[in-house]
């Protein structure tokens, strides 16, 4: 439980699939927080103070120390909040195995799925479609409990949140079918505990906000590109 | 029963080199295999199957990938002696944040220097100076980025440097006038052991270099 006098701020934005990451990993810590929504467009003072060098959101305040990229956040949220849910392994293989499949997702689907969805050109989407459907297939076959962590939610399963969440009203908003059911039915059935998980369920964004966000997005792309 | 360390790497690898400094620092005896990129060995392709790249780790026949995790396990399981991140969580997370800095920025912005086509060159090598000065800002005083010992950023950071210096050659790039500091800060690396056997030959690398500018068809200065 986290001491009273410690003071805890999040710098995010409603939709941003990297600001849950630290926002679940809070609540499973119990950890209490102040939430300090940003306007992208329109970033606060207090966001380029904390975070000079790449002035993006999540930033974790802790007792006025600032902490940024969310899977470094990840870990400093384990190693501070420790022991009664733990979100890294503690054997140091299996550490590196939940890095290494925390880092694929930020390297290798992030990217995927953004030029699958957003990218202007229409050769370059289906690249990105391709792309993200093999990334899919490597955590589907990685996938071998109800959660990448085992029995409860690791950071594994943090990180691949944006699969659970973000990628269904992605596909809704523009038109995509990637994660399907019969292709992917481990993935399929860990999105639905992971987004019914207590500690996730409290922390998600209005789906039709996000896929109303989505839509404009790919519009204004398509319309740009014409 | 004795540990069986086995490391797939290549000789001009930064990225192999990463983890060979993180090996020497601890003291740990290892069994090197080389291998031809062009030619993936089926160990290799087995032992890394998302990415087929080294450097691979394989620590009593279990594989571990990707340089700075290869780096923080070798942290993890050695950690009675020679620490490479510092033990406070906040420090931590600090060491952290800048070596996926390097990873990621420099890495993004040396890309650009080295294959940029003479007219972009000089806003690539501009952009790249400035990420040097930034984590010259950051080292500040301290002999090293872990403090007084060599630590995570160090190791992320300095097998850059060969390749840094072969390229002053077929560019506009002087490290040691532009950037004294993090020249200074090398040659306190390279002092150490750990840092000096890591790292290929000088002259090695240039030629590598050559080589390589001349696969990739990037037409170099000054040649």
């Amino acid at each position: 439980m986290a001491k009273v006098y410690e003071v805890v701020k999040v710098f995010g934005t409603v939709g941003s699939p990297f600001a849950k990451r630290v926002q679940i990993a809070l609540e499973l810590k119990g950890v209490q927080y102040t939430f300090f929504e940003e306007d992208l467009r329109n970033k606060s003072e207090l966001l380029l103070k904390y975070n000079p060098i790449h002035k993006k959101v999540p930033v974790l305040v802790h007792n006025e120390k600032a902490l940024v990229e969310s899977l470094v956040i990840l870990e400093y949220i384990d190693e501070v909040w420790g022991s009664d849910q733990p979100i890294l392994p503690q054997q140091p293989y299996h550490k590196a195995l939940a890095r290494f499949w925390s880092k694929f997702i930020d390297d290798k689907y992030m990217p995927a799925i953004t030029k699958a969805a957003f990218s202007a050109n229409k050769e370059e989407r289906e690249k990105g479609s391709e792309e993200t459907v093999e990334a899919l297939e490597h955590l589907e076959n990685e996938l071998k409990d109800k959660f990448f962590g085992g029995e409860s939610i690791g950071v594994v399963d943090i990180a691949a949140g944006h699969i659970a969440f973000w990628l269904p009203a992605i596909e809704e908003a523009v038109g995509l079918k990637l994660l399907t059911s019969d292709k992917f039915p481990k993935l399929h059935k860990w999105g639905h505990e992971y987004t019914n998980h207590p500690a996730v369920k409290k922390n998600l964004p209005q789906r039709e906000r996000l896929v109303a966000f989505f839509k404009a997005r790919y519009a204004s792309i398509i319309t740009a590109s014409k | 029963m004795e540990d069986e360390i086995v490391l797939l790497d290549f000789w001009p690898s930064l990225f192999g080199a990463r983890v060979r400094i993180a090996l020497a620092e601890k003291g740990i005896k290892y069994d090197s295999k080389e291998e031809d990129l062009r030619s993936k060995s089926p160990l290799l392709l087995q032992m890394n199957p998302i990415y087929k790249q080294i450097p691979v780790l394989i620590h009593n026949g279990k594989p571990i990938c990707d340089s700075l995790i290869v780096v923080q396990y070798i942290e993890d399981v050695w950690n009675d002696r020679n620490p490479l991140l510092p033990s406070a969580p906040y420090h931590r997370a600090q060491a952290r944040f800048w070596a996926d800095y390097v990873e990621k920025k420099i890495f993004e912005l040396w890309s650009k220097v080295w294959t940029s086509k003479r007219e972009e060159q000089e806003v690539a090598e501009k952009e790249f100076i400035e990420a040097l000065k930034l984590l010259e800002d950051q080292l500040g005083d301290k002999t090293y980025f872990g403090g007084d010992n060599l630590g995570f950023v160090d190791i992320a950071l300095v097998p850059y440097y060969g390749w840094f210096k072969a390229y002053e050659t077929f560019g506009n790039l002087n490290i040691e006038s532009e950037c004294p500091k993090f020249n200074a800060w090398v040659k306190r690396c390279l002092q150490k052991e750990s840092v000096s056997k890591s790292l290929p030959n000088q002259h090695k690398i240039y030629e590598f270099s050559v080589e390589l500018r001349k696969k990739l068809g990037i037409e170099s200065v000054g040649i």
